[in-house]
């Protein structure tokens, strides 16, 4: 890269980009998800995925689940960043750990009739996906799994009359006894 | 009856409970400016006399008084502004604060909570605006949690890497009656414990490796001055008794004295030629309370390729940021420091470093500060050397713009103690260092306190030479007048092209004529033969004083590690004439 004439060196970075899935537990007070998102935006980090909810209400604890890619200083940086917010309680890997189980939930709505119609069905049934919502020229189907599979689905449905997706994004937890 | 019942001390109005909470945390001086969503609390503070008020001329003067004063002093800066454009215009000080880590406590006024959100007269989203330029900040919606918010807000302004916060208090809030309690640790949120005690495994590995180094440096930064007194002695006890070289960031001068006998000078873009090649050449780097900054490091492939790297950092963020470190250790400096001292006095010996000190002697040789002296003009690294010898045997406290004065008077003027050089490093802000004057001379009334500015500076913050003259405050600005923007002209100079695009001062105003006008007093001194007898009259001068120093127009700071340099690529002084100049930037475009 030639560099400009600045008072800044541009550097190229190489490292490879990482997928890495975060729990924070943070204080559930207002303004906390402002913090969150405000950190990421104004620090130039992704987000992929981002889901909250009040988790523990009787110790005021909400979860957040995030999504991000970066390179492996980046996702270094990313939780020690959260981790010294004054609102967060814990910064957790999940990636790191290995040890934890993902899903998304998904409501994929397709309008169609006739061939399309039946072929829906079909894979939904294969996907494991229930239908919610039903009328003579249009279904809702319901999906939950990990990203990729639900990803999977949404293609198949795509030149069947696919309308319309809403999706909840990611939330994680650890397999086994422990909790985190 | 209720008129029976016994009144409850700790039953008071939000306004109230701010200047009580002020009084708990021993705040004795306050900066502010009044307006229409904090007149409860300025009528509060004017029938009391615990907390003096200091009136400034724009918020942003109050916010850099409290940073001075919070530098000058290791105690935390409280401003008190009104709503809406009050609290705007302290955005510039608090992310100023933020990147130098210094503690403010900044209460703003806000809309009553009923109109919060309507565009009401004066409202603006203060929490929003402030979350990226503070530490933590706060709007408090019921008066009963306001006691509460106070406490945590000093708490968090003070501890683990100290910073500003605000807290944002309704005018509702200011005239509602709660209870107010004293401080307890119960304020705190539980999620805040910053570490103050460094791993004791990752103390006994550093002091193996700082044990074993053949070419070892301190590099210590501004965290050592944040972490106290203690630290400092504790640094200089340590580069006793290893015998290692030191050199610091423009943040730590004065934490290790400028005369002591293993000091390298600054280090960084304009840092010594010695500093920046025993950083490049090291085996082993001890960077205590140091952030390895852009302006530190140089192009960050090519830093201090061959050593051994170990920081202490209270800030777990600060680790592995920007360059990768060997043997990070999480804590207060100073605590640190105590530790790997005491590790080293019982199991290791002074390493033998006088080869690499023979090395450094012919680094030193090259006189990486010389500049060419001059009996006409004033060259204003002369001025800061005068300057520097006027006020020994002086009780002084200087503090700087931002620019070419700014990088001289940090080559320049010898700090021999912490807490007495406040300058705006991480922010750069123009208009720093003549309010943060004004907020050490309140901390510190009897000493000299003096501002280091350029032409151009001094104008964006010159109003509280009014609020100087007012609180009898006798700060001494010393302008070095080059007629530009002495380091954007030399950016232009040398990065594009000698185009100089509005960064000549135009109109300068007669500086002599404005601090009259302010009731303060004025000095012009062009000659070199002259400085002396000025500076000694400028010193006996017990009120604001405006010292319009007029200096060679076209100087160039150097040395200079020019952008997307290594540290062993320096410009120096006496080498940089148009080939090597040109040279050495070459890679950057637009070079005739
Ligand atoms: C608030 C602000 N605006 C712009 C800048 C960019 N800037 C850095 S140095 C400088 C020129 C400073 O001129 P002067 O105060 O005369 O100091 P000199 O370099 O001439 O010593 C400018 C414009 C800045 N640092 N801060
Ligand atoms: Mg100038």
């Amino acid at each position: 890269m030639e560099q400009p004439a600045s008072a800044y060196f541009m550097e190229e970075r190489h490292d490879p980009n990482e997928t890495h899935t975060l729990t924070v537990l943070v204080a559930n007070e207002p303004g906390v998800l402002a913090r969150v998102i405000g950190l990421f935006s104004g620090r130039g980090y992704n987000i992929e995925s981002l889901t909250v909810s009040e988790t523990e209400s009787h110790k005021h604890v909400s979860r957040i689940t995030i999504v991000t890619t970066g390179t492996p200083m980046v996702i270094t940086q990313i939780k020690h960043q959260l981790d010294r917010m004054i609102p967060v309680h814990r910064v957790v890997d999940m990636t790191l750990t290995g040890r934890s189980i993902e899903r998304e939930l998904a409501m994929v709505k397709l309008r169609g009739t006739g061939e399309h119609r039946v072929e829906a069905l079909r894979l939904a049934e294969a996907f494991r996906a229930r239908v919610i919502d039903a009328t003579i020229e249009s279904f809702v189907f319901e999906i939950t799994g990990n990203t990729g599979k639900i990803n999977q689905f949404i293609d198949l449905m795509r030149p069947l009359g696919l309308v319309e997706i809403s999706r909840t994004g990611v939330a994680a937890i650890s397999r086994g006894p422990e909790g985190m | 009856m209720s008129d029976s019942k016994p009144h409850d001390p700790n039953q008071m109005t939000g306004a109230a409970m701010i200047v009580r909470a002020l009084a708990d945390h021993g705040v004795k001086h306050i900066f502010g400016y009044p307006g229409g969503a904090v007149l409860p609390i300025y009528d509060e503070i004017y029938q009391q006399s615990e907390v003096e008020h200091i009136l400034v001329r724009h918020e942003q003067g109050a916010g850099h008084a409290a940073e001075g004063y919070a530098r000058s002093t290791g105690l935390p800066g409280v401003v008190l502004v009104t709503s809406g454009p009050g609290a705007t215009n302290m955005v510039t000080p608090l992310a100023d604060a933020l990147m130098d880590s210094i503690p403010l406590v900044c209460i703003t006024g806000q809309v009553p909570t009923h109109l919060i959100g309507n565009d009401a007269f004066q409202e603006c989203d203060t929490v929003g605006i402030t979350r990226p330029c503070t530490k933590h900040n706060w709007l408090v919606r019921d008066v009963n949690d306001l006691a509460k918010v106070l406490h945590e807000a000093f708490y968090v302004a003070t501890t683990g890497r100290p910073g500003p916060v605000v807290v944002d208090v309704p005018k509702d809030v200011q005239f509602a009656t709660g209870t107010y309690h004293p401080p307890r640790k119960s304020d705190v949120h539980i999620s805040y414990s910053p570490r103050v005690k460094g791993d004791a495994n990752a103390i006994r590995k550093a002091v193996s490796l700082l044990a074993g180094a053949k070419k070892p440096i301190i590099y210590s930064g501004g965290g050592v001055i944040n972490s106290g007194l203690a630290a400092s002695k504790l640094l200089r006890e340590l580069v006793e008794v290893t015998g290692f070289p030191i050199t610091s960031t423009l943040m730590g001068l004065g934490a290790y004295p400028a005369s002591g006998p293993n000091w390298l000078g600054m280090l960084g873009m304009h840092g010594t030629y010695e500093a920046n090649m025993a950083m490049h050449d090291c085996d082993v780097m001890l960077c205590v309370g140091a952030r390895f900054d852009d302006r530190i490091t140089g192009r960050t492939d090519a830093f201090s390729p061959n050593s051994k790297k170990i920081h202490i950092d209270i800030d777990p963020s600060s680790i592995n940021k920007n360059i990768r470190v060997d043997i990070p250790i999480i804590g207060d400096c100073g605590n640190v420091l105590g530790d790997i001292l005491q590790v080293f006095k019982s199991e290791a010996k002074k390493p033998d470093t006088k080869d690499w000190w023979k090395t450094i002697a012919t680094w030193r040789a090259r006189n990486s500060l010389a500049y060419k002296t001059n009996n006409d003009v004033i060259l204003p690294q002369y001025a800061i050397q005068r300057l520097f010898e006027a006020t020994r045997g002086h009780d002084t406290y200087i503090t700087t713009e931002v620019g070419q004065h700014q990088m001289w008077a940090a080559q320049f003027f010898g700090f021999e103690e912490p807490h007495r050089w406040m300058t705006s490093g991480g922010l750069g802000t123009m208009g720093y260092g003549l309010p943060a004057a004004l907020g050490v001379q309140v901390a510190h009334p009897d000493s000299l306190v003096i501002d280091i500015g350029g032409d151009a500076s001094v104008q964006m913050t010159m109003q509280e030479m009014s609020a100087a003259v007012q609180h009898e405050l006798p700060i001494k600005i010393f302008i070095l007048n080059n007629q530009y923007m002495g380091m954007v002209r030399q950016w232009q100079q040398l990065l594009h092209g000698n185009r100089l695009s509005h960064s000549y001062s135009e109109a300068l105003p007669d500086f002599v004529k404005l601090a009259e006008a302010y009731g303060g007093v004025g000095f012009q001194c062009s000659k070199p033969g002259d400085l002396d007898g000025a500076l000694q009259e400028m010193i006996k001068v017990k009120k604001p004083v405006l010292f319009d120093c007029r200096v060679a127009a076209l100087e160039n700071c150097f040395p200079m590690i020019p952008s997307g340099k290594a540290h062993n690529e320096m410009l120096l002084p006496l080498e940089a004439n148009d080939e090597a100049t040109a040279a050495a930037f070459a890679g950057g475009k637009a070079l005739v």
